[in-house]
């Protein structure tokens, strides 16, 4: 499936706005992707497993709110810097 | 508790000064000449990211470690072994441990405060968090664990409180001290939450607060209601230390566990709060303040708009006014309390960062100062190295 990647996160993806990933969770794929970009996940993801407060995760048009979150292969997954101040 | 008074810093330095410069959006690098005359600022590195300390090590002056974070994304650890050529992230940041399923974990939110270990451990780091959290790294800043037993112990937890108990942008372990005759002599202060001390490597802690006021109408016994600022050891003698605190400036000679507050005897209309505490290289009897206006509402600016650095050579019995090159009237800004800083030099230099985003620097131990740069944002944190 492809993760489309905020520009606050491409630093870790080599300036890549859109990876590909593999995961039957949202929480298996982010995971995925801290193994090929590391550090990425604790940005976005606390150490308790929830998504950060300024992070929104969205699967094809719907707002995920934990990484139980079951995907298909064909699934969008966008992840959005959502407002945090000046 | 007795030990020798070996002094660390017995002799001035002498090579070029570079100031490591936390703001608010980025940090900067400002390298000064071998006389502190001229000075060069860098290109802001990690523009954009929340940067609350940025500090090199004493023990390998390559190696700054700094703690980041943005307005979305979380906390994380910068490591440079090139002098802020290149940074690599920490593979492990300060991370709370993950709670029991159906128990609420605490999350860090930022790393506040970098302090290097002790000379002996060369790998050693130690990390303050908000909230309230003590880690520690055993291979120079790469990995980190969470370091004693206060992050979870029910005493310390009550101590700490909410996030809601803490400073406007979250409660703060900071001002972590390691003894530099004796890696297993720490100290560390919490706002709120006091000042603590272990002489056994972190494996017990005991309160450090008599003699501390606390806000008036509350307990000085609560523990949860003293809120240290910055907690600082004298280089030139490990048994001294001084406070500036929420309600005050205060010194502690040991073995005594009673500070005192020598902020009484600063002019009435200035007042004894503010955030830095800087001491002197060498000199345990000299010190420098920087006042706020803790009236009413805590304006949190220069008392009157006149921005003055306070200045002690007799350990606090008397204070000095040093603000002959500061603006007059209307500077409505004020310092951090990791923005102030003493160089080892002779005459010491002094250097800090304002709320408004500019660095002051003195080459006279505060007698006369110069604006070396402005326009910069809000300023978090300012340390002197000897690179």
């Amino acid at each position: 499936m492809t993760v489309h990647i905020p520009s606050a996160l491409r630093s870790y993806t080599g300036r890549e706005s859109e990876v590909e990933a593999e995961g039957r969770t949202l929480g298996e794929v982010l995971s995925a992707l801290d193994r090929r970009y590391p550090g990425l996940r604790f940005r976005i993801i606390t150490e308790q497993d929830t998504i950060r407060a300024h992070i929104r995760i969205f699967v094809n048009d719907t707002q995920e709110q934990t990484l139980e979150a079951p995907l298909r292969p064909d699934d969008q997954i966008h992840i959005i810097c959502a407002l945090s101040g000046g | 508790m007795s030990r020798s008074t070996t002094t660390v810093a017995p002799h001035p330095a002498t090579g070029s000064v570079t100031l490591l410069i936390g703001t608010r959006k980025g940090a900067f690098i400002l390298r000064g000449d071998r006389a502190r005359r001229t000075w060069k600022l860098s290109h802001p590195h990690f523009l954009g990211q929340i940067v609350h300390h940025l500090i090199s090590d004493p023990r390998d002056p390559r190696t700054m470690l700094m703690a980041a974070r943005t307005g979305h994304l979380g906390p994380t650890i910068f490591r440079s072994t090139d002098q802020g050529r290149t940074w690599t992230e920490a593979k492990t940041p300060p991370a709370f441990p993950k709670a029991p399923e159906g128990e609420k974990g605490r999350v860090v939110d930022h790393v506040f405060w970098l302090t290097p270990g002790h000379a002996s451990e060369p790998n050693a780091w130690y990390a303050g968090t908000s909230p309230q959290g003590l880690f520690r790294s055993d291979d120079g800043g790469v990995t980190w664990e969470p370091f004693s037993y206060i992050n979870d112990d029910p005493q310390y937890r009550e101590w700490m409180g909410t996030v809601q108990d803490g400073t406007p942008d979250g409660p703060k372990l900071h001002s972590i001290i390691v003894d530099p005759r004796d890696p297993a002599h720490l100290y560390f202060a919490m706002s709120g939450g006091g000042v603590h001390e272990s002489l056994d490597g972190g494996k017990t802690f005991t309160t450090l607060v008599g003699g501390l006021d606390v806000v008036e109408g509350f307990d000085p016994a609560n523990i949860a209601v003293h809120d240290p600022h910055c907690v600082r050891l004298c280089p030139g003698n490990p048994d001294r230390l001084y406070q500036q605190n929420h309600c005050g400036i205060y010194r502690l000679d040991r073995p005594s566990n009673q500070w005192v507050r020598i902020g009484n005897n600063m002019p009435k209309r200035i007042g004894d709060i503010g955030f830095p505490m800087v001491l002197h290289p060498r000199d345990p009897d000299t010190a420098w303040v920087f006042p706020m206006d803790g009236s009413g509402v805590w304006p949190r600016v220069s008392p009157g708009g006149k921005p003055a650095v306070y200045k002690t050579s007799n350990a606090g019995k008397t204070w000095a006014r040093l603000s002959k090159d500061f603006p007059k009237a209307q500077a409505w800004w004020t310092v951090k309390r990791q923005a102030m800083t003493a160089d080892a030099h002779e005459p010491v230099g002094l250097y800090f960062g304002t709320t408004s985003g500019e660095v002051w620097a003195s080459r006279t131990g505060g007698v006369r100062w110069t604006c070396l740069a402005s326009h910069l944002p809000e300023i978090y944190s300012v340390e002197a190295a000897e690179l």
